[in-house]
């Protein structure tokens, strides 16, 4: 009795520490923190938009949340049990940054799995490098995560980056359509100007060219006036660069156009049905975009036992959520990626958990394509560096072509 | 191409014009800006879109909520604005509005969630310049429509009284509470027009009309505050320059594109501050 309430007041006297410490490792990882981990859990936080505007991506948790739910049903992560915290920032930074601390300072979480979106990402990257937290394979495709590591080393992406995404369209059209002339609708902020510019310097050195180029603010009701700008450029290849909104509204003035028929490039982060659908699916056959991951209702995947897995798990763990969605199944994806760090780590503590995710040698993952893996060393903090293309036919996109690498080659550095 | 895009221009600015509409009557009867317009546009474009999706054929249930706009903004001016109205001064009434545009936003979010829909278009296998063309027309025929009413019926009449000068009405007899509740019907029945307009190229979801309520203000001001003519014109002028500017003025590109139109605005109330077809305020001395 006294022992345990030895233990009780030492708990206590940590907890109330405010350095977010507690329990400090001994033996041979002595000195790591070991907070929110013990032989028999494993404590992990992940803030998404469940409200808002943004909360069509609250199916990312979802994925998320059932791979967990899977792997503790077969015995969780060497016999550790994950218990993830789901909470909601409604796509705002600063509650963003709340909801890290609760997890972190209240809840005594392990590490941070998952933020959703650059805005969030970036205020709570702060808060997870004052307090050593792992945030780990945050969901947005910004470069920082990946370019910032020396200086931000808690932080780490998963997807692959909006730059690698703008290679992988400048080597198709290199190879493919080696003289086209690239009309670019973007969105006037960061996620914009980030492809946009990568795309731009993919394509230098080649005879692709950007003959016109036409910005919108999220602010805008509408892009109609921009597609008969860059209408008027007569460009073979339209490489379109919005979020889902405009993207419907830029694939619907396409089509209406009749004079105008390029080949639409359509960025990823709009690619979904949710967009597809209103447009009308007739109206966008042919139109390209780049992906990493399987998707779930296709025939080729049919017999793939992961996607098995994978449809079965989400039947039983996560049944209001829709199977075929890819935000659903990239949940998935991340969720598996960390459990495959947590192994990979040398003790159980948060350095050890940092230092693994940046030592990540072709790691498999169920749901990516085949020949798409997870990577990170020295100077390279970027997991998914390869995409491959797909084209909408019928009623979805067909994988075509062979997969992109966007680390080797000559636009790779 | 200039065509093309004159065409293009005419199109969404006939979707301004006819909110700047929506904004000018609210304003005409009631002197309060009404920053929810948008948003109850929205809410009458989605129940348009319910009924065309239940089964309604469009040229339907268009009618069908534009009389439900109507009697929407008549309850909204009799349950919520006339009770403010009496205490509380004008500020109270515009924060009022803004109030209602944070409601009436999320509860759209709340029963059709954020998810895009696509709304059917009235001429759905004509060129998009055709289309656009249409559109002007029929916000055209609209304030054609209202001048007929304002200018040349009796209630038309009360209705400008009122508007020249409320106390004066009511004191001649006329039942001022009643042509104000009017008022707020007429408005929000022209936003859910607008709405309509708009949505087949924009897309339907809850922050659709956002966007679109800056440049109706834009319009609006340009034209002229007090003016439904003005607001029309208004309206077409920011649709045309903001297309055309993105063309033809090349220092101007992305990022100031949205400017133009404000700057227009901003020249033309340096020169003439009741706006373009305003009138300008007068006193007795």
């Amino acid at each position: 009795m006294r022992r345990v309430l030895l233990v009780l007041t030492l708990l206590l006297l940590t907890g109330c520490r405010a350095d977010g410490g507690g329990a400090v490792l001994t033996g041979e990882c002595a000195g790591q923190d070991g907070t929110g981990i013990d032989a028999d859990h494993v404590k992990v936080g992940g803030i998404y938009p469940l409200s808002g505007p943004a909360s069509a991506y609250a199916a990312v948790a979802q994925g998320a949340s059932a791979y967990f739910a899977h792997l503790n049903r077969h015995g969780g992560v060497d016999g550790r049990r994950v218990e993830f915290l789901v909470r909601d920032d409604a796509y705002e930074p600063a509650r963003a940054v709340e909801e890290a601390r609760r997890l972190v300072l209240h809840e005594r979480v392990f590490a941070l799995f998952q933020t959703l979106g650059t805005p969030s990402t970036a205020a709570v990257r702060e808060f997870a490098h004052r307090w050593k937290v792992p945030q780990v394979f945050v969901a947005t495709g910004a470069a920082a995560w990946g370019a910032e590591a020396e200086r931000r080393p808690w932080t780490i992406g998963f997807q692959p980056s909006y730059v690698a995404e703008a290679r992988v369209y400048a080597r198709y059209l290199a190879e493919e359509l080696p003289h086209a002339r690239v009309a670019v609708l973007y969105q006037n902020d960061d996620f914009g100007h980030e492809l946009l510019d990568g795309f731009r310097r993919a394509i230098a050195g080649t005879s692709v060219r950007i003959v016109a180029e036409r910005g919108y603010e999220v602010t805008d009701p509408g892009v109609q006036g921009q597609l008969a700008n860059l209408a008027a450029s007569k460009a073979d290849v339209l490489l379109d660069v919005s979020t889902p909104k405009f993207a419907a509204q830029a694939l619907a003035a396409d089509a209406a156009m009749t004079g105008w028929n390029p080949l639409h490039i359509l960025n990823g982060v709009a690619a979904s049905p949710a967009v597809l659908q209103p447009v009308g699916y007739d109206k966008v056959q042919g139109v390209i975009t780049a992906g990493f991951q399987k998707d779930p209702a296709a025939p080729e995947w049919a017999d793939d036992p992961a996607v098995r897995t994978y449809l079965t798990a989400l039947e039983r763990y996560a049944p209001e959520a829709d199977p075929g969605s890819q935000q659903v199944v990239f949940g998935w994806s991340a969720a598996e990626a960390f459990v495959k760090t947590l192994r990979r780590m040398r003790c159980p503590s948060r350095e050890a958990l940092r230092a693994a995710a940046h030592r990540l040698d072709d790691v498999r993952l169920g749901m990516l394509l085949p020949g798409i893996t997870l990577s990170t060393g020295p100077g390279d903090a970027f997991p998914i560096e390869a995409e491959q293309l797909s084209r909408f036919e019928g009623e979805r996109w067909v994988p075509f072509g062979r997969v992109i690498d966007t680390r080797a080659g000559p636009a790779g550095q | 191409m200039f065509g093309q895009q004159l065409l293009e221009g005419l199109g969404a600015g006939a979707g301004y014009a006819a909110l700047a509409l929506a904004l000018v009557l609210t304003y005409r009867f009631t002197g309060i800006v009404n920053f929810a317009q948008g948003e109850l546009a929205m809410l009458a474009t989605y129940v348009a879109w319910q009924l065309v999706v239940s089964g309604m054929p469009y040229w339907v249930a268009l009618p069908v909520t534009v009389a439900l706009a109507f009697a929407a903004g008549v309850l909204t001016e009799r349950l919520v604005i006339r009770r403010l109205e009496s205490g509380a001064g004008e500020v109270t009434l515009v924060v009022t509005t803004i109030g209602l545009y944070v409601l009436v936003n999320a509860l759209a979010t709340l029963v059709w969630t954020a998810a895009l829909r696509a709304f059917p278009s009235p001429f759905p296998d004509s060129p998009p310049g055709l289309a656009a063309l249409a559109a002007a027309g029929v916000a055209g025929a609209v304030l054609g429509a209202l001048a007929l009413v304002v200018r040349r019926t009796g209630l038309g009449l009360v209705m400008r009284a009122v508007a020249a000068d409320a106390r004066s009405a009511r004191l001649s007899g006329v039942r001022v509470g009643r042509v104000l509740a009017l008022g707020w019907g007429a408005a929000a029945a022209v936003g859910a027009l607008s709405g309509v307009l708009l949505a087949p190229t924009l897309f339907l979801e809850p922050s659709m009309m956002t966007g679109v309520l800056v440049y109706a203000f834009a319009a609006a001001t340009l034209g002229g505050f007090d003016s439904a003519l003005g607001a029309v014109a208004g309206g077409l002028a920011v649709g045309v320059t903001e297309t055309l500017a993105g063309t033809y003025l090349g220092f101007v590109g992305a990022d100031l594109k949205i400017a133009v139109p404000l700057v227009i605005v901003v020249a033309v109330l340096l020169l003439r501050p009741q706006g373009l077809f305003g009138s300008a305020p007068v006193e007795r001395a």
